[in-house]
């Protein structure tokens, strides 16, 4: 059932459970993101290294659980990479749920699949990633 | 308990109703954004478009000249309806955006000088909120607002008084049911405390035209504006009520074609009210879809919409009490029939997206009540909006799915 695709239980759980919530004080940058059509809004938190590794990362959203999922599943993945290696992943996982890109190295963020069938939430799904960006680029 | 509804006698007028979504029988309580239309408007337009359809007021021939009765005939339906005095008091516009709009541009924008006060209510949908700033904004004037308070949204009326007293406002705008919370203003004793200091008033009727009788003469309003695809009627078609001697005074809102009565290379003057503000070629199809709505609700009787509505509000809100962690906003006696809710901490989104799967259409997000939301500690809430095709069983189902979602999304 598609519905049951969309709300996959690692989603449900994550959002109900997000991973790496909470503020982060500077030195760490922060980036938002506002969906004007419902209000969310997430705020990511990021602390590079001098060579621009991610070193720890936190969010805090008021957000559906596609979007919270979403955001917390990013937060494992893009940890201890590089800024460049997260803007890639991005990309990545922006054209696996828009163009029908690879889901290979995706892990976990395979389970917002769903979120093909259901095109209004594709906002909910990269709405945490978009502010992930605007973070990295504040600590540039 | 069996209530006999209206829906026994209409809901078959609606054949937009009788389908399947996600395999679940259509339930639609998305009214508040937008009713369905009965057969009638819909065979209405389409006749319309095969006889009689020309240009208006400007044609000689046969078919501009039955249009152009129609478009006219429309407007004196809608005058009917509201109960005004004069059919010229009757602008067709898109919608209560417009409507509002065109007051803001062409009666605030001249009149209004700077420190100047607008007085709005905190439960105000954007469009009668947002005109106001710009305008606001562009004269120098101030805006002020009487605070909406609790999860019931209420009104200390009693402030109003002593804002008019103490403030030079020269504008009262409110709505007369609010579309997130169901409360129902007490419009005609704003309208004569505004007048008894010389403000203007302006109602937005866009959550009450189609739902209970609207009289202009009683309200005693200068302003009231509603959107036709909200009762019955097409979308793109809408409602400016003025008072008379107010339109015949203000400038137009659009220039151009059908407004004028001569025109020179240098200047032009205009026509009086309201083809003075209907530039260009109308929506002659909408007005006249939207006549027919008017005729369709008569017949059922607008004070028998209006029970019918409070009922669904009362029974829903009641009903929606008893699901645990679920909060059910606007008051707890008489409502139109509207029910905002928030259960648990299920997002809105997630919550409509649920009740989508079960075949139930609900509006989840900020109702176009952003500040109101905010002001409740909310993003978004959900809201289910019922009209006169709606049944208790669709209110029975839409109680056990949220039951259901509670199970799914909950600890």
């Amino acid at each position: 059932m598609d519905f049951d695709e969309l709300y996959q239980e690692i989603i449900l759980d994550h959002s109900k459970r997000p991973r790496n919530s909470g503020v982060l004080p500077p030195p760490a940058t922060r980036g938002s993101g506002f969906n004007p059509a419902c209000g969310d809004e997430v705020t990511v938190f990021v602390l590079q290294s001098p060579e621009g590794k991610i070193e720890t990362i936190s969010f805090q959203a008021q957000a559906c659980a596609i979007c919270t999922a979403s955001t917390s599943l990013m937060t494992l993945q893009v940890k201890g990479t590089t800024s460049k290696q997260a803007l890639a992943l991005q990309r990545h996982f922006i054209d696996f749920l828009t163009k029908d890109g690879p889901s290979d190295g995706l892990g976990h963020l395979r389970a917002l699949a769903g979120v093909k069938k259901f095109p209004q939430r594709l906002k909910c799904a990269t709405l945490g990633w978009h502010a992930l960006e605007t973070a990295l680029k504040a600590g540039e | 308990m069996t209530v006999p509804t209206l829906a026994e006698r209409f809901r078959a007028d609606f054949p937009i109703l009788d389908q399947t979504v996600n395999s679940y029988p259509l339930i639609y309580l998305d009214n508040a954004a937008s009713t369905q239309r009965p057969v009638s408007v819909i065979n209405e337009i389409d006749r319309y478009y095969r006889e009689d359809h020309a240009n208006v007021h400007r044609g000689l021939h046969a078919l501009s000249t039955r249009a152009t009765t129609l478009y006219e005939n429309a407007r004196q339906r809608v005058a009917d309806y509201l109960n005004a005095e004069h059919a010229e008091s009757i602008i067709f516009t898109r919608g209560t955006t417009e409507s509002i709009n065109l007051v803001a541009a062409s009666w605030a924008g001249n009149e209004l000088r700077p420190g100047d006060g607008i007085l709005l209510t905190e439960m105000e949908h954007h469009a009668n909120l947002i005109p106001w700033q710009m305008v606001a904004k562009r004269v120098g004037a101030k805006l002020h607002f009487l605070p909406v308070n609790g999860d019931q949204g209420e009104i200390d009326w009693s402030q109003l008084d002593a804002i008019l007293t103490n403030n030079p406002v020269r504008l009262v705008a409110l709505t007369h049911i609010s579309n997130s919370l169901g409360r129902i203003n007490p419009v005609a004793d704003v309208c004569r405390t505004a007048r008894k200091h010389g403000a203007v008033t302006l109602v937005d009727a866009a959550q009450s035209a189609g739902h209970m009788p609207l009289d202009v003469r009683a309200i005693d309003c200068d302003f009231l504006a509603f959107s036709g695809h909200k009762c019955c009627g097409p979308t793109g078609i809408g409602v400016l009520y003025g008072r008379k001697s107010l339109l015949d005074e203000m400038m137009p809102y659009q220039t151009g074609g059908e407004m004028i009565v001569s025109v020179t290379f240098e200047g032009a003057e205009w026509k009086p009210a309201p083809h003075r503000f209907e530039a260009g070629t109308p929506h002659i199809a909408g007005a006249i879809g939207l006549a027919t709505a008017l005729d369709y609700l008569e017949r059922i009787g607008r004070s028998a919409i209006q029970e019918n509505d409070h009922h669904f509000g009362q029974a829903a809100a009641t009903r929606l009490r008893e699901i645990p962690n679920l909060r059910v906003f606007g008051p707890a006696g008489d409502r139109a029939g509207i029910a905002s809710f928030q259960l648990g901490n299920i997002h809105a989104h997630d919550l409509v997206a649920f009740a989508d799967q079960k075949g139930i259409a609900l509006r989840g997000g900020h109702h176009c009540n952003q500040p109101l939301i905010r002001k409740l500690g909310l993003r978004a809430t959900a809201r289910a909006s019922f009209y006169l095709y709606n049944t208790e069983a669709e209110l029975d189902r839409l109680i056990d799915v949220l039951r259901a979602a509670s199970k799914y999304f909950g600890d």
